[in-house]
Protein backbone atom coordinates (compact mmCIF):
# COMPACT_ATOMS: atom_id res chain seq x y z
CA UNK A 1 0.00 0.00 0.00
CA UNK A 2 1.66 3.20 -0.86
CA UNK A 3 2.46 6.38 1.50
CA UNK A 4 -1.10 8.52 0.34
CA UNK A 5 -3.40 6.17 0.44
CA UNK A 6 -2.38 4.94 3.54
CA UNK A 7 -2.37 8.42 4.83
CA UNK A 8 -5.98 8.81 3.32
CA UNK A 9 -7.36 5.81 5.24
CA UNK A 10 -6.37 7.24 8.47
CA UNK A 11 -7.92 10.77 7.88
CA UNK A 12 -10.81 8.79 7.30
CA UNK A 13 -10.72 6.07 10.17
CA UNK A 14 -10.35 9.62 12.42
CA UNK A 15 -13.06 11.59 10.89
CA UNK A 16 -15.12 8.32 10.85
CA UNK A 17 -14.13 8.27 15.17
CA UNK A 18 -14.99 11.93 15.38
CA UNK A 19 -18.46 11.54 13.88
CA UNK A 20 -19.16 8.47 16.20
CA UNK A 21 -18.09 10.51 19.21
CA UNK A 22 -20.91 13.24 17.63
CA UNK A 23 -23.32 10.90 18.12
CA UNK A 24 -22.57 9.65 21.46
CA UNK A 25 -22.47 13.36 22.57
CA UNK A 26 -26.28 13.95 21.03
CA UNK A 27 -27.58 10.16 22.38
CA UNK A 28 -26.10 11.46 25.95
CA UNK A 29 -27.62 14.81 25.64
CA UNK A 30 -30.75 13.22 24.22
CA UNK A 31 -30.66 10.81 27.24
CA UNK A 32 -30.52 13.23 29.82
CA UNK A 33 -33.05 15.77 28.73
CA UNK A 34 -35.66 12.09 28.44
CA UNK A 35 -34.53 11.36 32.27
CA UNK A 36 -35.54 14.64 33.68
CA UNK A 37 -38.70 15.30 32.18
CA UNK A 38 -39.42 11.29 32.62
CA UNK A 39 -38.74 11.56 35.81
CA UNK A 40 -40.57 14.26 36.61
CA UNK A 41 -43.70 12.97 35.18
CA UNK A 42 -43.09 9.67 37.00
CA UNK A 43 -42.37 11.33 40.79
CA UNK A 44 -45.20 13.72 40.06
CA UNK A 45 -47.57 10.68 39.34
CA UNK A 46 -46.29 8.29 42.13
CA UNK A 47 -46.65 11.21 44.49
CA UNK A 48 -43.15 11.37 45.59
CA UNK A 49 -43.38 15.06 45.16
CA UNK A 50 -45.54 17.21 45.93
CA UNK A 51 -47.45 17.54 42.54
CA UNK A 52 -49.64 20.93 43.33
CA UNK A 53 -46.02 22.23 43.95
CA UNK A 54 -43.61 20.94 41.32
CA UNK A 55 -46.94 20.04 38.69
CA UNK A 56 -45.77 17.60 35.77
CA UNK A 57 -44.66 18.22 31.94
CA UNK A 58 -47.79 16.49 30.95
CA UNK A 59 -49.43 19.55 32.58
CA UNK A 60 -47.31 21.59 31.72
CA UNK A 61 -48.09 20.50 28.30
CA UNK A 62 -51.51 20.69 28.73
CA UNK A 63 -51.50 24.54 29.70
CA UNK A 64 -49.12 25.41 26.94
CA UNK A 65 -51.71 23.75 24.31
CA UNK A 66 -54.84 25.62 25.75
CA UNK A 67 -52.61 28.83 26.10
CA UNK A 68 -51.81 28.82 22.68
CA UNK A 69 -55.11 27.84 21.56
CA UNK A 70 -56.78 30.72 23.01
CA UNK A 71 -53.86 32.86 22.11
CA UNK A 72 -53.22 33.99 25.85
CA UNK A 73 -49.51 32.86 25.59
CA UNK A 74 -48.34 34.73 22.23
CA UNK A 75 -49.55 38.27 24.15
CA UNK A 76 -47.49 37.20 27.30
CA UNK A 77 -44.43 36.09 24.75
CA UNK A 78 -44.45 38.80 22.60
CA UNK A 79 -44.76 41.38 25.70
CA UNK A 80 -41.62 39.95 27.57
CA UNK A 81 -39.52 39.20 24.67
CA UNK A 82 -40.04 42.77 23.00
CA UNK A 83 -38.80 44.12 26.70
CA UNK A 84 -35.88 41.91 26.83
CA UNK A 85 -34.56 42.51 23.45
CA UNK A 86 -35.08 46.62 24.04
CA UNK A 87 -33.35 46.55 27.82
CA UNK A 88 -30.57 44.55 26.02
CA UNK A 89 -30.13 46.54 22.48
CA UNK A 90 -30.75 49.76 25.21
CA UNK A 91 -28.00 48.52 27.49
CA UNK A 92 -25.73 47.58 25.52
CA UNK A 93 -25.49 50.33 23.52
CA UNK A 94 -25.47 53.16 25.93
CA UNK A 95 -22.97 51.43 27.83
CA UNK A 96 -20.26 51.13 24.71
CA UNK A 97 -21.60 54.92 23.89
CA UNK A 98 -20.46 55.79 27.68
CA UNK A 99 -17.41 53.82 27.35
CA UNK A 100 -16.48 55.90 24.51
CA UNK A 101 -17.62 59.14 25.35
CA UNK A 102 -15.31 58.03 28.78
CA UNK A 103 -12.37 57.14 25.86
CA UNK A 104 -12.68 60.18 24.57
CA UNK A 105 -12.22 62.46 27.35
CA UNK A 106 -10.00 61.00 30.01
CA UNK A 107 -10.05 63.91 32.39
CA UNK A 108 -14.12 62.83 32.39
CA UNK A 109 -13.38 59.23 33.08
CA UNK A 110 -11.02 60.18 36.14
CA UNK A 111 -14.09 62.40 37.65
CA UNK A 112 -16.79 59.65 37.15
CA UNK A 113 -14.46 56.57 38.28
CA UNK A 114 -15.72 56.52 41.96
CA UNK A 115 -19.06 56.64 40.54
CA UNK A 116 -18.83 54.10 38.55
CA UNK A 117 -17.61 52.43 41.11
CA UNK A 118 -20.61 53.23 43.26
CA UNK A 119 -23.25 52.47 40.72
CA UNK A 120 -21.41 49.17 39.78
CA UNK A 121 -21.36 47.36 43.41
CA UNK A 122 -25.08 48.36 43.66
CA UNK A 123 -27.64 46.05 43.10
CA UNK A 124 -29.46 47.40 40.27
CA UNK A 125 -32.52 45.65 40.83
CA UNK A 126 -33.44 47.54 44.30
CA UNK A 127 -33.61 50.79 41.87
CA UNK A 128 -37.11 49.00 40.61
CA UNK A 129 -39.48 51.02 42.74
CA UNK A 130 -37.90 54.10 42.02
CA UNK A 131 -37.55 53.74 38.46
CA UNK A 132 -41.66 52.65 38.66
CA UNK A 133 -42.22 55.92 40.26
CA UNK A 134 -40.50 57.89 38.14
CA UNK A 135 -41.28 56.46 34.41
CA UNK A 136 -44.87 54.93 35.84
CA UNK A 137 -46.04 51.08 36.03
CA UNK A 138 -45.72 50.42 32.16
CA UNK A 139 -43.82 48.75 29.53
CA UNK A 140 -41.40 51.71 30.20
CA UNK A 141 -40.18 51.21 33.05
CA UNK A 142 -39.57 47.27 32.44
CA UNK A 143 -37.20 47.88 29.50
CA UNK A 144 -35.43 50.31 31.78
CA UNK A 145 -35.00 47.87 34.49
CA UNK A 146 -33.97 45.06 31.50
CA UNK A 147 -31.40 48.18 30.55
CA UNK A 148 -30.09 49.79 34.11
CA UNK A 149 -28.92 45.80 34.79
CA UNK A 150 -26.13 45.52 32.55
CA UNK A 151 -25.28 49.65 31.36
CA UNK A 152 -22.58 49.87 33.90
CA UNK A 153 -21.23 46.72 34.04
CA UNK A 154 -20.89 46.62 30.17
CA UNK A 155 -19.56 50.26 30.19
CA UNK A 156 -17.15 49.19 32.87
CA UNK A 157 -16.06 46.33 30.87
CA UNK A 158 -15.65 47.80 27.23
CA UNK A 159 -14.07 51.15 28.34
CA UNK A 160 -11.26 48.82 30.12
CA UNK A 161 -10.66 47.16 26.87
CA UNK A 162 -10.56 50.79 24.67
CA UNK A 163 -7.94 51.46 27.27
CA UNK A 164 -5.93 48.52 26.43
CA UNK A 165 -6.02 48.38 22.51
CA UNK A 166 -2.05 48.18 21.41
CA UNK A 167 -0.90 51.87 21.60
CA UNK A 168 1.13 51.18 18.63
CA UNK A 169 -2.27 50.52 16.04
CA UNK A 170 -2.96 54.84 17.47
CA UNK A 171 0.48 55.32 16.49
CA UNK A 172 0.30 53.99 13.02
CA UNK A 173 -2.97 56.06 12.90
CA UNK A 174 -1.18 58.82 13.63
CA UNK A 175 1.99 58.58 11.76
CA UNK A 176 -0.73 58.83 8.75
CA UNK A 177 -2.43 62.13 10.77
CA UNK A 178 -5.36 60.52 12.26
CA UNK A 179 -8.01 62.42 13.58
CA UNK A 180 -9.43 60.79 17.55
CA UNK A 181 -12.31 60.22 15.45
CA UNK A 182 -10.53 58.09 12.62
CA UNK A 183 -8.23 56.22 15.24
CA UNK A 184 -11.65 55.52 17.78
CA UNK A 185 -12.98 54.30 14.22
CA UNK A 186 -10.29 52.37 12.89
CA UNK A 187 -8.66 50.95 15.75
CA UNK A 188 -10.35 51.18 19.39
CA UNK A 189 -13.73 49.52 18.09
CA UNK A 190 -12.80 46.88 16.18
CA UNK A 191 -10.00 45.45 18.40
CA UNK A 192 -12.85 45.70 20.86
CA UNK A 193 -15.30 44.21 18.83
CA UNK A 194 -14.50 40.05 20.81
CA UNK A 195 -15.00 41.89 24.23
CA UNK A 196 -18.20 43.79 23.09
CA UNK A 197 -19.27 40.68 22.11
CA UNK A 198 -18.75 38.64 25.10
CA UNK A 199 -20.40 41.41 26.91
CA UNK A 200 -23.60 40.83 24.54
CA UNK A 201 -23.32 37.59 25.97
CA UNK A 202 -23.64 38.23 29.66
CA UNK A 203 -26.53 40.73 29.14
CA UNK A 204 -28.33 38.65 27.74
CA UNK A 205 -28.68 37.07 30.80
CA UNK A 206 -28.64 40.29 32.93
CA UNK A 207 -31.65 41.66 30.65
CA UNK A 208 -33.91 38.95 31.39
CA UNK A 209 -32.98 39.37 35.47
CA UNK A 210 -34.04 42.70 34.92
CA UNK A 211 -37.77 42.03 32.71
CA UNK A 212 -38.47 39.60 35.04
CA UNK A 213 -37.83 41.43 38.09
CA UNK A 214 -39.97 44.53 36.39
CA UNK A 215 -43.09 42.79 35.75
CA UNK A 216 -42.71 41.11 39.21
CA UNK A 217 -43.36 44.70 40.53
CA UNK A 218 -45.59 46.16 38.27
CA UNK A 219 -46.99 43.56 35.03
CA UNK A 220 -50.35 42.68 34.18
CA UNK A 221 -49.23 40.82 31.57
CA UNK A 222 -45.63 38.72 30.89
CA UNK A 223 -43.93 35.84 31.19
CA UNK A 224 -42.52 37.35 34.31
CA UNK A 225 -46.62 38.53 35.38
CA UNK A 226 -47.55 34.85 34.29
CA UNK A 227 -44.40 33.71 37.28
CA UNK A 228 -45.66 35.77 40.06
CA UNK A 229 -49.09 34.97 39.41
CA UNK A 230 -48.99 31.44 39.26
CA UNK A 231 -47.28 31.90 42.69
CA UNK A 232 -50.33 33.66 43.97
CA UNK A 233 -52.89 31.66 43.20
CA UNK A 234 -51.00 28.42 44.09
CA UNK A 235 -50.89 27.50 40.04
CA UNK A 236 -47.28 26.13 39.71
CA UNK A 237 -48.35 24.42 36.81
CA UNK A 238 -48.09 28.40 35.12
CA UNK A 239 -45.00 28.61 36.63
CA UNK A 240 -43.22 26.00 35.47
CA UNK A 241 -44.38 26.64 31.88
CA UNK A 242 -43.20 30.34 32.44
CA UNK A 243 -39.94 29.21 33.66
CA UNK A 244 -39.73 26.47 30.43
CA UNK A 245 -40.83 29.37 27.76
CA UNK A 246 -38.15 32.05 29.33
CA UNK A 247 -35.23 28.98 29.28
CA UNK A 248 -35.92 28.68 25.21
CA UNK A 249 -35.99 32.37 24.36
CA UNK A 250 -33.18 33.48 26.89
CA UNK A 251 -31.20 30.09 24.53
CA UNK A 252 -32.69 31.59 21.48
CA UNK A 253 -31.37 35.08 22.36
CA UNK A 254 -27.73 33.95 23.26
CA UNK A 255 -27.70 31.78 19.82
CA UNK A 256 -28.46 34.84 18.13
CA UNK A 257 -25.55 36.72 19.76
CA UNK A 258 -23.17 34.16 18.75
CA UNK A 259 -24.54 34.64 14.97
CA UNK A 260 -23.95 38.47 15.21
CA UNK A 261 -20.46 37.29 16.73
CA UNK A 262 -19.48 35.20 13.32
CA UNK A 263 -20.19 37.76 11.56
CA UNK A 264 -18.86 40.63 13.31
CA UNK A 265 -15.47 38.62 13.90
CA UNK A 266 -14.40 37.73 10.39
CA UNK A 267 -10.72 37.21 10.93
CA UNK A 268 -10.88 34.35 13.27
CA UNK B 1 19.44 74.14 3.10
CA UNK B 2 19.22 70.48 4.23
CA UNK B 3 16.62 68.11 4.01
CA UNK B 4 16.15 67.12 7.34
CA UNK B 5 17.52 69.04 9.98
CA UNK B 6 17.45 67.59 13.82
CA UNK B 7 18.82 70.90 15.85
CA UNK B 8 19.73 69.95 19.61
CA UNK B 9 17.36 67.38 20.40
CA UNK B 10 16.36 66.36 24.17
CA UNK B 11 13.56 64.48 25.64
CA UNK B 12 12.74 63.51 28.72
CA UNK B 13 10.27 61.34 29.39
CA UNK B 14 8.32 62.22 32.92
CA UNK B 15 5.99 59.79 34.66
CA UNK B 16 4.89 60.03 38.11
CA UNK B 17 7.82 58.30 39.62
CA UNK B 18 10.51 59.37 37.52
CA UNK B 19 12.03 61.32 34.65
CA UNK B 20 13.96 59.66 32.29
CA UNK B 21 16.10 62.09 30.04
CA UNK B 22 15.67 59.53 26.40
CA UNK B 23 17.38 61.70 24.69
CA UNK B 24 20.54 64.35 25.12
CA UNK B 25 22.06 66.80 22.55
CA UNK B 26 21.12 65.20 19.28
CA UNK B 27 21.86 67.16 16.21
CA UNK B 28 22.15 65.41 12.57
CA UNK B 29 21.38 66.55 9.12
CA UNK B 30 20.12 64.37 6.30
CA UNK B 31 20.39 65.16 2.73
CA UNK B 32 17.78 64.45 0.07
CA UNK B 33 18.12 61.10 -1.36
CA UNK B 34 19.90 59.84 1.58
CA UNK B 35 19.74 56.58 3.58
CA UNK B 36 20.94 56.86 6.94
CA UNK B 37 21.21 54.29 9.38
CA UNK B 38 21.01 54.71 13.51
CA UNK B 39 23.04 51.67 15.13
CA UNK B 40 23.09 51.85 19.06
CA UNK B 41 22.06 49.00 21.63
CA UNK B 42 18.12 49.18 22.99
CA UNK B 43 17.51 51.65 25.06
CA UNK B 44 19.53 54.68 23.96
CA UNK B 45 16.62 56.79 22.40
CA UNK B 46 16.55 55.68 19.29
CA UNK B 47 12.87 54.95 18.90
CA UNK B 48 11.93 58.00 20.43
CA UNK B 49 14.54 59.83 17.79
CA UNK B 50 11.97 58.38 15.42
CA UNK B 51 8.68 59.35 17.18
CA UNK B 52 10.07 63.09 17.72
CA UNK B 53 11.47 62.98 13.34
CA UNK B 54 7.58 61.82 12.94
CA UNK B 55 6.11 64.55 15.03
CA UNK B 56 4.13 61.88 17.51
CA UNK B 57 6.13 63.15 20.42
CA UNK B 58 6.95 66.86 21.17
CA UNK B 59 10.68 67.01 22.17
CA UNK B 60 11.12 68.59 25.43
CA UNK B 61 13.66 70.69 23.40
CA UNK B 62 15.33 71.30 20.27
CA UNK B 63 13.69 71.38 16.53
CA UNK B 64 13.08 69.00 13.55
CA UNK B 65 12.55 70.64 10.47
CA UNK B 66 11.88 69.17 6.96
CA UNK B 67 12.71 71.20 3.92
CA UNK B 68 12.92 74.18 6.41
CA UNK B 69 9.20 73.51 7.75
CA UNK B 70 8.57 71.87 11.17
CA UNK B 71 7.34 68.63 11.50
CA UNK B 72 3.64 67.59 12.20
CA UNK B 73 1.73 64.40 11.51
CA UNK B 74 -0.90 66.26 9.08
CA UNK B 75 0.70 66.55 6.08
CA UNK B 76 2.14 63.12 5.66
CA UNK B 77 5.43 64.02 4.59
CA UNK B 78 7.20 61.06 6.61
CA UNK B 79 6.34 57.62 6.65
CA UNK B 80 7.14 55.61 9.82
CA UNK B 81 7.14 52.13 9.96
CA UNK B 82 7.22 50.73 13.88
CA UNK B 83 9.52 47.69 14.87
CA UNK B 84 6.51 45.56 14.45
CA UNK B 85 4.58 45.43 11.44
CA UNK B 86 1.73 46.60 13.18
CA UNK B 87 -0.85 45.63 10.42
CA UNK B 88 -4.45 45.72 11.78
CA UNK B 89 -5.51 41.95 12.17
CA UNK B 90 -9.25 42.62 11.71
CA UNK B 91 -8.37 44.49 8.14
CA UNK B 92 -7.76 42.66 5.04
CA UNK B 93 -4.17 42.70 3.12
CA UNK B 94 -6.00 45.79 0.97
CA UNK B 95 -7.73 47.62 3.30
CA UNK B 96 -4.53 47.84 5.59
CA UNK B 97 -2.40 48.79 2.50
CA UNK B 98 -4.92 51.38 1.34
CA UNK B 99 -5.21 52.56 5.19
CA UNK B 100 -2.86 55.61 5.22
CA UNK B 101 -4.77 56.59 1.64
CA UNK B 102 -7.95 56.73 3.55
CA UNK B 103 -7.07 58.25 6.90
CA UNK B 104 -5.90 61.04 4.75
CA UNK B 105 -8.93 61.57 2.73
CA UNK B 106 -7.14 60.81 -0.56
CA UNK B 107 -8.38 57.48 -1.81
CA UNK B 108 -8.07 58.36 -5.64
CA UNK B 109 -8.41 56.07 -8.45
CA UNK B 110 -4.61 56.72 -9.41
CA UNK B 111 -3.19 56.07 -5.88
CA UNK B 112 -4.73 52.83 -5.17
CA UNK B 113 -3.32 51.67 -8.24
CA UNK B 114 -0.08 52.84 -7.22
CA UNK B 115 -0.55 50.75 -3.76
CA UNK B 116 -1.35 47.27 -5.75
CA UNK B 117 1.45 48.10 -7.95
CA UNK B 118 3.96 48.20 -4.92
CA UNK B 119 2.86 45.19 -3.58
CA UNK B 120 3.13 43.42 -6.70
CA UNK B 121 6.67 44.72 -6.87
CA UNK B 122 7.38 43.50 -3.20
CA UNK B 123 6.70 39.96 -4.55
CA UNK B 124 3.19 39.75 -3.12
CA UNK B 125 0.54 38.52 -5.61
CA UNK B 126 -3.02 38.15 -5.55
CA UNK B 127 -2.79 38.23 -0.98
CA UNK B 128 -5.28 41.50 -0.96
CA UNK B 129 -8.31 39.03 0.06
CA UNK B 130 -6.36 37.60 2.81
CA UNK B 131 -5.89 38.87 6.45
CA UNK B 132 -2.37 39.22 7.74
CA UNK B 133 -2.68 36.73 10.00
CA UNK B 134 -3.01 34.41 6.91
CA UNK B 135 1.14 35.56 5.81
CA UNK B 136 4.26 35.02 7.01
CA UNK B 137 6.85 37.38 9.25
CA UNK B 138 8.41 38.57 5.49
CA UNK B 139 5.16 39.13 3.44
CA UNK B 140 3.46 41.47 6.37
CA UNK B 141 6.90 42.88 6.62
CA UNK B 142 6.84 44.13 3.32
CA UNK B 143 2.84 44.47 3.41
CA UNK B 144 3.43 47.37 6.24
CA UNK B 145 5.97 48.61 4.09
CA UNK B 146 3.72 49.06 1.08
CA UNK B 147 1.67 50.51 3.68
CA UNK B 148 3.81 53.00 4.67
CA UNK B 149 5.11 53.83 1.05
CA UNK B 150 1.41 54.15 -0.47
CA UNK B 151 0.81 57.59 0.96
CA UNK B 152 4.24 58.66 -1.05
CA UNK B 153 6.10 59.81 1.91
CA UNK B 154 9.21 62.05 1.26
CA UNK B 155 11.13 60.54 4.19
CA UNK B 156 11.06 57.13 5.16
CA UNK B 157 11.50 55.74 8.27
CA UNK B 158 11.82 52.28 9.43
CA UNK B 159 12.71 50.99 12.78
CA UNK B 160 14.03 47.70 13.19
CA UNK B 161 11.92 46.30 10.37
CA UNK B 162 14.19 42.94 9.65
CA UNK B 163 14.71 41.79 13.36
CA UNK B 164 11.77 39.21 14.31
CA UNK B 165 12.84 37.45 10.77
CA UNK B 166 14.92 34.89 9.92
CA UNK B 167 18.29 35.63 8.65
CA UNK B 168 17.53 34.33 5.19
CA UNK B 169 14.32 36.57 4.70
CA UNK B 170 16.29 39.10 6.28
CA UNK B 171 19.14 39.51 3.89
CA UNK B 172 16.22 39.00 0.66
CA UNK B 173 14.48 41.87 2.56
CA UNK B 174 17.58 43.90 3.05
CA UNK B 175 18.00 43.71 -1.19
CA UNK B 176 14.43 44.03 -1.99
CA UNK B 177 13.79 46.93 0.08
CA UNK B 178 17.06 48.80 -0.59
CA UNK B 179 16.61 48.42 -4.36
CA UNK B 180 12.83 49.70 -4.06
CA UNK B 181 13.88 53.27 -2.28
CA UNK B 182 16.68 53.65 -4.33
CA UNK B 183 14.68 53.20 -7.37
CA UNK B 184 11.89 55.89 -6.17
CA UNK B 185 14.99 58.09 -4.84
CA UNK B 186 13.80 57.98 -1.30
CA UNK B 187 15.26 59.78 1.35
CA UNK B 188 15.45 57.05 4.53
CA UNK B 189 16.22 56.51 7.88
CA UNK B 190 16.90 53.01 8.89
CA UNK B 191 17.20 51.91 13.13
CA UNK B 192 18.61 48.67 13.66
CA UNK B 193 21.14 46.87 15.88
CA UNK B 194 22.73 44.81 13.27
CA UNK B 195 25.96 46.53 12.13
CA UNK B 196 26.19 44.29 9.08
CA UNK B 197 22.92 45.41 8.34
CA UNK B 198 24.09 49.43 8.99
CA UNK B 199 26.71 48.68 6.46
CA UNK B 200 25.27 47.29 4.26
CA UNK B 201 22.28 49.43 3.57
CA UNK B 202 23.31 52.81 4.55
CA UNK B 203 25.38 55.97 3.13
CA UNK B 204 25.86 56.98 6.24
CA UNK B 205 26.00 54.95 10.07
CA UNK B 206 25.16 57.10 12.98
CA UNK B 207 26.42 55.52 16.41
CA UNK B 208 24.19 56.21 19.02
CA UNK B 209 25.09 55.51 22.74
CA UNK B 210 23.08 55.49 25.60
CA UNK B 211 22.74 56.81 29.35
CA UNK B 212 21.34 59.40 27.95
CA UNK B 213 20.66 58.75 24.08
CA UNK B 214 23.39 60.92 22.40
CA UNK B 215 25.34 60.24 19.00
CA UNK B 216 28.72 58.72 19.80
CA UNK B 217 29.93 58.88 16.79
CA UNK B 218 29.23 58.90 12.62
CA UNK B 219 31.07 56.81 10.06
CA UNK B 220 30.94 57.15 6.02
CA UNK B 221 30.20 54.04 4.12
CA UNK B 222 32.88 53.67 1.80
CA UNK B 223 31.94 54.99 -1.73
CA UNK B 224 32.66 51.24 -3.11
CA UNK B 225 29.99 49.73 -1.06
CA UNK B 226 26.61 52.25 -0.98
CA UNK B 227 26.09 51.34 -4.48
CA UNK B 228 26.51 47.99 -4.04
CA UNK B 229 23.12 45.94 -2.91
CA UNK B 230 22.88 44.93 0.48
CA UNK B 231 24.34 41.59 -0.57
CA UNK B 232 26.82 42.28 -2.56
CA UNK B 233 28.10 44.76 -0.08
CA UNK B 234 28.62 41.46 2.86
CA UNK B 235 30.90 40.28 0.33
CA UNK B 236 33.17 43.05 -0.36
CA UNK B 237 36.83 43.03 0.98
CA UNK B 238 36.20 46.86 2.04
CA UNK B 239 33.14 45.39 4.05
CA UNK B 240 35.23 43.78 7.05
CA UNK B 241 37.24 47.28 7.53
CA UNK B 242 34.03 49.07 8.48
CA UNK B 243 32.47 46.36 10.00
CA UNK B 244 35.94 46.28 12.61
CA UNK B 245 35.98 49.58 13.37
CA UNK B 246 31.88 50.40 13.91
CA UNK B 247 32.54 46.83 16.22
CA UNK B 248 35.62 48.28 18.40
CA UNK B 249 33.21 51.78 18.69
CA UNK B 250 30.55 49.82 19.83
CA UNK B 251 32.36 47.34 22.44
CA UNK B 252 33.73 50.76 23.95
CA UNK B 253 30.09 51.68 24.90
CA UNK B 254 28.92 48.43 25.54
CA UNK B 255 31.41 46.90 27.59
CA UNK B 256 31.76 42.73 27.08
CA UNK B 257 31.20 42.13 31.01
CA UNK B 258 27.83 43.24 30.45
CA UNK B 259 26.79 39.76 29.56
N1 LIG C 1 6.62 56.29 26.94
C1 LIG C 1 7.73 56.25 27.71
N2 LIG C 1 7.67 56.64 29.01
C2 LIG C 1 8.78 56.62 29.80
N3 LIG C 1 9.99 56.22 29.39
C3 LIG C 1 10.13 55.80 28.12
C4 LIG C 1 9.00 55.79 27.21
N4 LIG C 1 9.42 55.34 26.01
C5 LIG C 1 10.74 55.07 26.16
N5 LIG C 1 11.17 55.36 27.41
C6 LIG C 1 12.55 55.23 27.91
O1 LIG C 1 13.40 55.99 27.09
C7 LIG C 1 14.60 55.29 26.80
C8 LIG C 1 14.81 55.14 25.30
O2 LIG C 1 13.83 54.26 24.79
P1 LIG C 1 13.70 53.96 23.23
O3 LIG C 1 13.57 55.25 22.49
O4 LIG C 1 12.60 52.99 23.06
O5 LIG C 1 15.11 53.28 22.89
P2 LIG C 1 15.52 52.28 21.71
O6 LIG C 1 14.51 52.38 20.63
O7 LIG C 1 16.88 52.76 21.30
O8 LIG C 1 15.59 50.92 22.30
C9 LIG C 1 14.53 53.96 27.53
O9 LIG C 1 15.23 54.09 28.75
C10 LIG C 1 13.06 53.80 27.82
O10 LIG C 1 12.85 53.10 29.03
MG1 LIG D 1 13.34 50.83 19.77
Amino acid sequence: MSLKTNTELLHQQFIHSLNREKRWVRFYQFLIFIVIFAGWEIASRLQWIDPLIFSAPSKVWNLLIVKIQDGSLWLDLSFTLSETVLGFILGTLLGTLLAALLWWSPFLSKILDPYLVILNSMPKVALGPILIVALGPSFTSIVAMGAIISVIITTIVVYTSFREVDPNYIKVLQTFGGTRYQIFKEAILPSSFPVIISTLKVNVGLSWVGVIVGEFLVASKGLGYMIIYGFQVFNFTLVMLSLLIIAVLATIMYQVVELIEKKLIKNN
Amino acid sequence: MEFLKIDDIHHTYFTKTSAVTALSDVSLDVAEGEFVSFLGPSGCGKTTLLSIIAGLIKPTEGLVELEGKKVGTKDNEIGYMLQQDYLFPWKTIEENILLGLKISGSLEKDKIQYAHDLLEKMGLQSVEPLYPKQLSGGMRQRVALVRTLATEPKLLMLDEPFSALDYQTKLNLENLVSNTLKSFGKTAILVTHDIGEAIAMSDRVYLFSPGPGHIHKMFHIPKELRDLTPFHTRNHEAYTDIFQSIWKELESIEPEDKY
